[in-house]
């Protein structure tokens, strides 16, 4: 095994900071990037295979195919994957619109069975070279009359000028709803990667307001997928899928309330409030606060001093997170994340300002290939010394056994999130998890 | 369509096989892409990511930079990067928009140099050719750098007798190899037969062990990877070299044999599959069996299946870069889906990576070979030994 003899000489300056001496909100110096071995967030490909019996076609050079193929190979739905590859005269041709035309119809014509829809990927290849999309999807649209085709873009080198793939790829999952001005009691949890938790909060008052929850994740056919376009509302609680809220507004009129996932009480009460009222109807939260009150409680009784870990990947709202188990006497040590976003504002000032020495960990640092190590022995998973993760980057940073495999929140939200969240702490406190092996399966929970 | 894959997958690109190939040296790789493009690397084609530290990142461009020009930003955070944490150095390879920007790698990594003082090559990769010519292109270049070429080392083997055969692995990677025990049981079969094996280019070998490479009898060539190092080696060493590798009773046969005839004569060898005349005198019959893979596993295995397994109307078929006399009459060069589509159709056995079983009848015999550089991770339990006997074990329970 390769000795890097150089690293003694490495100290944390630049991927690491005390959030009491960090900048709002890069608090990291950016330059070349690392990718850590944690695989469990969902790419391009896992959010698109949540429209059932679609297919997802890539048109990319090699390195770009490489990656995402193998993304459906592991899954196990090559069935529902294709790729048509750019090549070096592509380029010096100027024929990229007919290449993606004729690779198209010519998948079509190979599957074995007509998928209800394609999602056709360009990628940033197509934008350097202008290639007029506009005439390959009216071309298609018009050549394959019978199959909904949708414009989906893996394009990362314009992920700070245009919408980033993420948001993007949430966008256009339901950019395949035909409009309909029918309207039903359904509404729609809109843009998640996991499904919404119907016995939340939100579920219970969708469900005492009379009305009935639509969501992608747990649509079984395209037929089912399609009712979403007669909801009557639409709720959002990622952040990256906010783009996706507004433009089903645009497009269907469909009221949307975007009542984001969060950790603190006032902000969960206003959201409950917000719906309540746009449905009509009145919900007590007390009990559901006290619910968790009583698990926070119970939690930290549990836990003790037990050094806390947290990460952007399991949460949109990391430092809100933190916040809520340092207000609790729980011992948040570190949280890992590359940026803040500007909802986590006021918990990054009251962090600040109450907790300055938590520390910010990068996680694409350069920096970060190497150091963890120091982590790892650090925390020696042994009785009363491990680190306990929320999030599998921070369970890879820090090396810990005892971690909580949450993604995306998991769909999770309010009281009654916290309340199971703290149940999850509990049981990743109290039994080891394959770390490693769990790491590594690439978009976790996806087509399971 | 040429182009256009229904189902099949595609093979690790060039700038993967840059980064194979330098991994374990302590050097610095940055892939000139756009943030989470290195994944790929890190998540299909690099086992040892999970388990061994090295410094492979990428360089995260940004539109902006690709319009307005991201030479200075470049060299600005690689050389930052490196000042921090000091590899032994630095290699830069391009994809799919650097070649469109018409970046020059050669002139950047000539600036980074001397600017951070650290060696610094730099790879016109484009992403759009096979791991063959990235790592090809690594090798040789790390070669040409930082090999001793003094009269010191050239003809060294011819000078400095040893009992034994010492030989480089050229073309070692685990985008061939695997992490499954295919190196060690290698070496161990070259060791069993007299051999000493230098240096392995470039897997479970130092970097100063790589620096010994002109103390090399032979070379082996021992995947597609190597054969460009192999020429650049004959050329300032002296040293010849053989192509293959010992798979089965017959390629391994087949191996030593021409290893000992280097050895001794001090001559290159052809591919140890292109020295058996026996395939030339082979009558076809109508129905085919294929092998699919790079070329030098794929046609070393394929000499044993003829030979100790009568499997006479053999052809191998081979997806990435190589020519027509390497792979020889019973090899052709196959790179798209249609044409895997149209002949496996027609084959009555298939040898092959899992996934191209998508692409042959159910009445076939499909025999699955996994190859880390075409199915990545997905399969590689199942990837088997098959170095020396342990091929024939292989194709014994199959």
């Amino acid at each position: 095994m390769i000795e890097l003899s150089h690293k003694k000489e490495i100290d944390w300056s630049g991927a690491r900071v005390r959030i009491g001496d960090a900048d709002f909100s890069c608090p990291f110096e950016t330059g070349v990037e690392y990718s850590s071995p944690a695989r469990g967030p969902w790419n391009i490909v896992h959010t698109g295979m949540l429209v059932p019996e679609s297919h997802q076609i890539f048109v990319c050079a090699q390195s770009c195919n490489r990656g995402v193929v193998l993304t459906a190979a592991e899954l196990f739905k090559l069935d529902r994957f294709s790729t048509i590859t750019i090549e070096e005269h592509n380029i010096l041709d100027g024929d990229t619109e007919n290449l993606i035309i004729d690779g198209v119809k010519d998948i079509v014509k190979k599957l074995p069975v007509k998928p209800k829809a394609i999602l056709l990927f360009t990628s940033c290849i197509h934008h350097f070279i202008g290639c007029d999309l506009k005439f390959v999807y009216d071309t298609l649209h018009k050549d394959i009359p019978d199959i909904d085709i949708t414009d989906c873009y893996m394009n990362p080198t314009m992920r700070k000028t245009l919408i980033a793939p993420d948001p993007k790829m949430r966008q256009q999952l339901y950019s395949l709803l035909h409009p309909t001005d029918e309207r039903d009691n359904g509404v729609n949890f809109i843009g998640n990667n996991f499904a919404a938790d119907v016995h939340s909060e939100l579920g219970q008052i969708v469900k005492k307001a009379g009305n009935f929850t639509r969501d992608i994740c747990t649509s079984k056919s395209y037929a089912e997928f399609q009712q979403m376009a007669k909801s009557k509302l639409n709720i959002v609680t990622n952040p990256a899928a906010v783009i996706a809220e507004k433009t089903l507004q645009e497009r269907f009129g469909t009221k949307s309330l975007y009542l984001p996932l969060s950790y603190d009480t006032d902000e969960i009460k206003k959201s409950v409030d917000v719906l309540c009222k746009e449905l009509g109807v009145d919900f007590d939260t007390s009990s559901l606060e006290k619910d968790a009150e009583d698990a926070l409680n119970k939690t930290e009784a549990l836990l003790g001093k037990t050094k806390i870990a947290v990460d952007y990947t399991s949460t949109s709202r990391p430092l809100g997170l933190a916040k809520l188990l340092l207000t609790h006497g729980m011992n948040v040590t570190s949280v890992y994340l590359d940026c803040i976003i500007p909802e986590e504002k006021t918990a990054f000032d009251f962090l600040k300002k109450n907790f300055p020495t938590l520390e910010l960990y990068a996680t694409v640092h350069p920096k970060m290939g190497i150091l963890p190590e120091e982590l790892n022995r650090e925390n020696s998973n042994e009785e009363n010394n491990f680190t306990l993760a929320i999030g599998q980057k921070s369970a890879y940073f820090t090396g810990t056994k005892h971690f909580v495999n949450m993604l995306e929140g998991s769909g999770l939200w309010g009281f009654t999130g916290i309340t199971k969240l703290m149940a999850l702490i509990q049981d990743a406190y109290k039994n080891e998890k394959d770390t490693s092996k769990i790491i590594q399966v690439k978009g976790w929970g996806c087509c399971s | 369509m040429k182009q256009a894959s229904s189902i099949l997958s595609t093979y690790a690109s060039d700038v993967s096989g840059v980064c194979s190939a330098l991994y374990e040296l302590g050097g610095m790789s940055i892939m000139d892409d756009a943030s989470g493009c290195n994944s790929t690397y890190n998540t299909h084609d690099e086992p040892r990511w999970y388990s061994m530290p090295s410094m492979v990142y990428v360089s995260a461009l940004t539109e902006m930079q690709a319009v307005l020009g991201q030479d200075k930003y470049l060299e600005d955070e690689i050389c930052s990067a490196a000042k921090e944490l000091h590899p032994r150095f630095i290699a830069i390879a391009g994809t799919p928009i650097p070649m469109m920007m018409g970046t020059d790698f050669t002139g950047i990594a000539r600036v980074i140099e001397k600017r951070s003082g650290i060696p610094t090559m730099g790879f016109a990769t484009n992403g759009m050719r096979s791991y063959i010519v990235g790592s090809s292109m690594a090798l040789v270049e790390l070669a040409k750098r930082f090999c001793p070429q003094s009269e010191l080392e050239k003809n060294y083997a011819a000078k400095k007798k040893s009992k034994k055969t010492r030989v480089n692995l050229l073309g070692v990677t685990p985008l061939d190899f695997s992490v499954v025990g295919n190196v060690e049981k290698l070496k161990s079969l070259l060791e069993e037969n007299n051999c000493e094996v230098i240096s392995t280019w470039a897997m479970g070998s130092t970097f100063e062990d790589l620096m010994n490479s002109y103390k090399a009898d032979v070379n082996v060539v021992a995947s597609s990877c190597g054969l460009e190092l192999a020429k650049y080696f004959e050329g300032i060493y002296g040293t010849p070299y053989i192509t293959g590798i010992p798979s089965g009773n017959a390629a391994t046969k087949a191996f030593f044999d021409s290893l000992q005839k280097a050895f001794t004569t001090k001559k290159t060898q052809k591919p140890i599959w292109l020295q058996d005349k026996s395939v030339e005198l082979e009558k076809s019959v109508s129905k085919k069996q294929y092998i699919v893979g790079e070329a030098v596993w794929a046609s070393s295995m394929a000499l044993t299946l003829r030979k100790d397994f009568g499997l006479s109307n053999l052809e191998v078929l081979c997806p990435t870069e190589t020519t027509e006399e390497f792979l020889g009459i019973k090899g052709r060069i196959t790179f798209y889906e249609d044409d895997y589509f149209d002949l496996l159709k027609k084959a009555d056995l298939v040898i092959a990576d899992p996934i191209y079983k998508y692409a042959v009848p159910s009445t076939t015999k499909f025999i699955s070979l996994p190859h880390e550089g075409y199915s990545g991770r997905t399969y590689r339990k199942d990837i088997p030994v098959v170095m020396g006997d342990e091929f024939q074990q292989f194709y014994k329970i199959c």
